[in-house]
């Protein structure tokens, strides 16, 4: 295990000890209530229909997930929540990884009308609404060796609390460590061209790692329209891949890139709007303070030349502030032509101002100007048997992605999930040009307890 | 809320009259009333009956069967918070199937407008605001839909009383209730058998929107909770278009649990399990 690695399971390990004594010290006196097991085990498989752009990327892989819950309640109603993760994949080593998904004591109680909340420990938050990509949701580090569409996230320690009242939800964040994004490892795909480093991780902050990120959010109800307001300001969840020679640059290949983190702020606005069958939906962020390369690339390139440092050539990275937008809905139409099926229609528009600057943010699209077209066909049979499919498309580039995903119960503990990424087309222009080989099918076979 | 002190006083003062009352303890009619005004009548004493249970959780298990007999089961538990003036709020977390274990469905009901639901996801740890337009729709699979399972609120019906006929050892008030808003439901009217003694609802037919005999549902096993409230212990839904049905048990019924407004809140369904 590298360094970083081994640092990283030791900053969760005592994470997880910590919110595990707190939880035995509150709960010394108290007897357990009661207590469950459960869990995923996932057998899974992905194949590339074409070769990588590296001949040490493989074609296809196996592998497993375990990923089993383990929950504790005493009679006052605090719990504990234990969810650790595995993944073994056959062919890339970064790949097999384990997480702790989740590791925390929960208690809560009366706080005049309201009522507080504690979380504290390892957990994963989800914030927003809309589908095709989750803009204001910054909490947690995306678990980027699992999916590449973003949905699947790292546990991250944290001190939530929550208020609660008639007023609405207040929260705050306390988050003392930072989660590095781990991309694919040599034998992997979608790494498209370089590898990131893992040994080598820089920060804009001096405290690296360990700097105190913060974050608030508020949200309410008022009838059919739910609102939040958020705001995050600490370290970016987001690598800027910064590339120094000689582990990157020349005819080395591949690419070795070192990922910096900056110290951001970001601003974000989410709402839905439910009325009848339809769901309105919108999403909007403010962020400053990251750094990005495109754009800049007179600068960089003179900088490699004069065979500048690291520092130099980030010192050509453009610091930016921006706005970015999701806008869009969903309509269900209920027992169509008289069955039990409900067909449900999405589409939503992606907007970012930085536009050919925009940074990808779920691969292969940047969503700077892109289209989302989605259908949902629910059978609402006895197996839950549900198709999806999903369209992207860049308004003014020539890149296009289309997906589909089955699931289906298979047995009473069995599940299928088939899912097939395809990648129509991806404009030269575009930085993830690299990936235009990475259109891939994958298939799990689950068995939950 | 009413102690039940409260209701045995005014069951008490209430006697002398109940004795020529042919029927439902309720207050002499002036003029002859209409079947229409029956229904209500019937409808509105059988809701007010089940006022000031303040809160209950219980089990429900679900036995789904094919027209082969083929058999699939689900699990969930329900907790239902009474709130004063409107519709109550209930919580349902699913145990079985697995793989949607720990899933939750938060439903604020109201008596006029459009219910508001929240439905949890635990993979994603998602809050997710659905439509609760959905009423006719399956749950989970079952023969049982949304509005079959959600408490009937008064004002969401019209209602024409039919006639009584006997039900086992008791004897059945049979009336037909008709959905206010007919886009929401799936059905064109209800007809429902309630017994003059407790109005236990002991079986009811749905029609479509065809008017065809779609479903009929019967229902059993009543045994009261704190001497005053009725609640079922098996449900029997038989789809007669398609020869499924579904067997609904309830069980572990607990009442005026320390169940709180909280707890029915979107943080209160996030840490649901």
């Amino acid at each position: 295990m590298s360094r970083r690695g081994a640092r990283s399971l030791l900053a969760l390990t005592a994470t997880w000890l910590i919110a595990s004594c707190v939880a035995v010290d509150v709960h010394a006196e108290i007897e357990l209530a009661a207590w469950d097991l459960s869990g995923l085990v996932s057998l899974e498989g992905r194949a590339f229909p074409q070769t990588g752009i590296d001949a040490s990327q493989r074609s296809y892989t196996t592998g497993f997930v375990v990923e089993p819950k383990l929950y504790l309640e005493e009679a006052e109603g605090s719990s504990f929540t234990l969810v650790p993760f595995f993944r073994y994949d056959s062919v890339d080593s970064v790949r097999t990884h384990w997480d702790l998904r989740e590791a925390y004591a929960l208690l809560y109680g009366e706080l005049g009308e309201g009522e507080w909340e504690v979380r504290l420990g390892v957990d994963r938050v989800f914030w927003g609404v809309a589908e095709s990509q989750h803009l204001v949701d910054i909490i947690n580090q995306i678990d980027f060796l699992e999916h590449p569409n973003g949905e699947v996230k790292l546990g991250q320690p944290m001190v939530h609390l929550t208020w609660t009242g008639d007023w609405g939800v207040l929260e705050f964040f306390g988050l003392p460590y930072h989660r590095p994004r781990i991309y694919p490892g040599r034998g992997g795909r979608l790494r498209f061209a370089g590898l990131v480093d893992r040994e080598r991780v820089e920060y804009e902050s001096g405290a690296e790692e360990w700097h105190p990120d913060f974050a608030a959010r508020y949200s309410r109800s008022f009838g059919p329209l739910d609102v939040g307001m958020s705001v995050f300001d600490g370290t970016s969840r987001e690598a800027t891949l910064v590339c120094v020679p000689p582990a990157c640059g020349g005819s080395v290949f591949p690419y070795v890139f070192i990922p910096y983190y900056s110290q951001i702020r970001q601003f974000g606005l989410d709402a839905q709007l439910t009325l009848d069958s339809w769901l309105l939906k919108f999403e909007a962020i403010h962020r400053s303070g990251e750094r990005n390369p495109l754009g800049r690339e007179e600068g960089i390139r003179t900088a490699l030349i004069q065979g500048r440092g690291f520092e130099g050539i980030l010192g050509q990275y453009r610091e930016e502030e921006y706005v970015a937008a999701v806008v869009g809905g969903e309509y269900t139409f209920y027992s169509v032509f008289s069955s039990t099926s409900d067909v449900g229609l999405l589409a939503e528009w992606n907007y970012d101002e930085r536009g050919r600057r925009a940074l990808p943010r779920r691969q292969p699209m940047t969503l700077d100007n892109d289209f989302f077209i989605g259908a949902r066909l629910a059978f609402n049979d006895v197996d839950s048997t549900e198709i999806t499919a999903a369209f992207l498309t860049d308004a003014s580039r020539e890149t296009r992605n289309l997906g589909f995903e089955f699931d289906r119960r298979l047995f009473d503990q069995w599940s299928l999930h088939v899912e097939a990424n395809l990648i129509l087309s991806i404009d030269p222009l575009d930085v993830q040009y690299v990936g235009r080989r990475d259109g891939f099918y994958e298939f799990h076979l689950e068995y939950n307890f | 809320m009413r102690t039940i002190h409260a209701y045995l006083v005014r069951l008490l003062l209430l006697a002398p009259c109940l004795v020529p009352l042919s029927w439902l303890g309720m207050p002499p009619i002036a003029h002859p009333a209409t079947p229409e005004e029956i229904g209500l009548k019937i409808a509105t004493e059988s809701r007010a009956r089940d006022d000031g249970f303040g809160n209950f959780m219980a089990k429900q298990a679900m036995v789904l069967r094919n027209k082969q007999g083929q058999e699939s089961r689900r699990q969930l538990r329900v907790k239902v918070l009474e709130v004063a003036g409107d519709g109550d709020k209930s919580l349902m977390v699913f145990d079985e199937p697995r793989d949607v274990k720990g899933t939750a469905l938060l439903t604020h009901a109201h008596k006029q407008e459009a219910d508001d639901q929240w439905l949890y996801l635990p993979a994603l740890k998602r809050v997710k605001r659905i439509s609760s337009s959905n009423k006719s729709g399956s749950f989970m699979g079952s023969e049982f839909s949304y509005e079959d399972l959600s408490p009937p609120e008064v004002e969401k019906f019209t209602y024409r009383y039919l006639r009584d006929e006997p039900c086992g050892d008791l004897t059945c008030t049979v009336s037909e209730r008709f959905p206010v808003d007919k886009k929401a439901s799936g059905y064109s009217r209800q007809v429902v058998w309630q017994d003059k003694d407790a109005l236990r609802t002991w079986k009811v037919e749905y029609y479509d929107r065809k008017d065809a005999h779609l479903k009929t549902l019967t229902i059993g096993k009543y045994q009261q909770y704190l001497d005053k409230y009725w609640r079922a212990g098996e449900m029997n839904m038989v789809n007669h278009l398609t020869g499924k049905s579904t067997v609904l048990t309830w069980s572990d019924y607990q009442f005026r649990t320390k169940l709180k407004e909280r707890d029915f809140s979107k943080t209160g369904l996030k840490r649901a399990r």
